[in-house]
């Protein structure tokens, strides 16, 4: 374990990024691993008294027993490489990364903190997609986040996006899709459905490498693929070079 | 006409009718009583069906086989309409249509998924389910108004978006992406139908407005109640209880403030009287145009973003929780 921990979460033999939480990446990306938390005091709430085999509160209370993040992103700044750094980082250990109505908030107040600041905003997504007992606030968390992103780009304020396993559905179709640059780790899987229904609807096997980093790099919707280790160094060449 | 299940004591009372009318037609009985009174049933049998409807049976009844769709609208409602094709980039996107369109001397462009009237054309339509290229076509033509300055109308009706292998590769969800960041900025007003189905990403990615309107009998949602059965009940039977959980019909919206306003319907749904729908549509899209018109356009583009700003509902703590 701390063997992979020191190798960045990737696996030593067969270069596997494991799957890491918002508080890893924050920790590699951040000098000296100091930041801060903001916009924690935002939580989810049963608010349509959802209930499939659960209810969605028993969800919540369930995820926030076991997971480590207060929800599906959390949002940090402070300093890396010595520059000024907003960082949303989502974390599948809670409810599969999935974007309701606090992560769109979460991320509408990164970025009008990232206007007011003029610090450069860089996303992780890692996401299931909407998160369904929220309905249709979660679908308008798309037309949200693209809506606030519009007003960032006004700003000319650098947007990077990183796509990380998995990044699928309607957070990929809204803000993931949506950076200055957009970049994903090694072999993660990123699409808009997902591969099972996609094969249900075609009845067709899916083509090796189908949907991951690679394959998105050759169709041309990545700007460049990075290891995890390498990252932080990339992220300083990019924003060294837009912010001049 | 074809009845759904739910409308099975219509389908009788139908058939009695238009027997008495034969009966009325071949001899000198006076049915003219009986005609009347079977109305009468008629008309008070649907108020009691279609004032209670289920979200599921409004599922049902925006998938209507009959139902209508964007070029019968526009086809009813407008006085001239030149279809615009192609995406400048792949293909022409037949799911998605969109053109030049005059109502009464008002000019604006339109783009709307468009369904098959029959199998054959279902199949031509994609069942309404567009690929990347149909919203990279919406794309052009929303540019194409902005810079003539004409109003766009947008008609919501699809199942999703198409998942298919080709849609991912040419980026699906880039093409989504694309629209909703450019209808948030496009300087024009947007006014948005939902018509039949308003199915997750597919329906927002030609859905982000000034003003947003669903008509009665329509749903929209982030997944299918068939899916999101499938995924959270682990089956598909649970249709008719996730339609209910997702609070997907008009009235749940409207009441929600993400919708702006309800449409109705004549009794029986659109697709009974398609005609006067489409004057009852026609009368609210001249109207709206009319109004998002006189807002300037700054006021128009601040007031757009701010209110998908407000859109969500949570809690604020007053003790930050702090993650272990």
């Amino acid at each position: 374990m701390k063997e992979m921990r020191d190798n960045f979460y990737i696996c030593p033999k067969c270069d596997f990024h494991s799957r890491i939480g918002s508080h890893d990446y924050f920790d590699l990306l951040y000098d000296d691993q100091e930041y801060q938390l903001h916009f924690e005091e935002l939580q989810s709430e049963d608010f349509l008294q959802w209930e499939d085999l659960k209810t969605y509160r028993q969800r919540l209370d369930a995820v926030s027993e076991k997971s480590p993040v207060s929800e599906a992103i959390s949002v940090a700044s402070g300093k890396s490489n010595g520059k000024k750094l907003v960082v949303a980082a989502m974390d599948f250990s809670y409810i599969g990364g999935s974007m309701g109505s606090v992560v769109g908030e979460r991320i509408a107040r990164a970025i009008e903190f990232c206007i007011k600041k003029k610090a450069p905003l860089l996303i992780i997504s890692k996401s299931g997609g909407a998160r369904m007992m929220e309905s249709a606030f979660s679908l308008m968390q798309l037309a949200k986040t693209s809506a606030l992103l519009a007003k960032l780009a006004k700003a000319k304020v650098p947007y990077l996006s990183m796509l990380t396993d998995p990044t699928t559905g309607g957070v990929t179709a809204s803000f993931a899709m949506l950076g200055d640059i957009n970049f994903a780790e090694p072999r993660a899987l990123i699409g808009f459905a997902g591969p099972r229904v996609i094969k249900e609807t075609i009845k067709k096997e899916l083509p090796e490498g189908f949907q991951t980093s690679e394959f998105l790099l050759e169709h041309g919707f990545l700007d460049f693929i990075v290891r995890r280790d390498q990252l932080k160094s990339r992220l300083h060449d990019v924003l060294h070079i837009l912010q001049r | 006409m074809v009845f759904l299940e739910f409308e099975k004591p219509l389908e009788t009372l139908y058939e009695q009718l238009d027997k008495i009318k034969q009966v009325g037609s071949e001899g000198d009985l006076n049915v003219k009583p009986m005609i009347k009174e079977l109305e009468s049933k008629i008309k008070a049998k649907s108020l009691e069906i279609y004032s209670g409807l289920s979200g599921w049976q409004k599922v049902q009844l925006s998938r209507h086989p009959e139902r209508p769709y964007t070029l019968y609208y526009i086809e009813q409602m407008c006085d001239s309409f030149v279809e615009l094709h192609g995406d400048r980039r792949f293909s022409d996107d037949k799911a998605i249509v969109g053109g030049l369109a005059r109502i009464n001397g008002t000019s604006f462009v339109v783009i709307g998924h468009q369904k098959g009237i029959n199998t054959k054309m279902r199949q031509y339509r994609n069942f309404g389910m567009a690929n990347p290229e149909g919203y990279r076509k919406a794309n052009r033509l929303m540019k194409l108004a902005e810079k003539f300055d004409l109003p766009v109308v947008c008609m919501i009706d699809t199942p999703g978006a198409f998942p298919g292998i080709e849609a991912e590769e040419r980026g699906q969800a880039e093409a989504i992406a694309r629209n909703l960041m450019t209808m948030a900025d496009l300087e024009t007003p947007i006014i948005c139908y939902i018509i039949g189905e308003g199915a997750s990403g597919g329906a927002i990615g030609i859905g982000l407005g000034d003003a947003v309107y669903m008509f009665e009998n329509t749903w929209y949602s982030v997944i299918s109640p068939e899916s999101c059965s499938s995924i959270l009940w682990r089956s598909w039977d649970y249709k008719e209880q996730a339609a209910e959980a997702l609070k997907l019909t008009a009235d749940h919206m409207f009441e929600f403030g993400l919708v702006d306003g309800i449409l109705n319907e004549p009794l029986g749904a659109a697709h009974t009287h398609p005609e006067e729908m489409a004057q009852s549509f026609k009368k609210h899209i001249k109207q709206q145009i009319a109004r998002l018109s006189k807002i300037p356009k700054e006021e128009l583009l601040n007031k757009r973003i701010a209110k998908y700003r407000e859109m969500g509902q949570f809690v604020v703590k007053e003790e930050p929780v702090t993650p272990a």
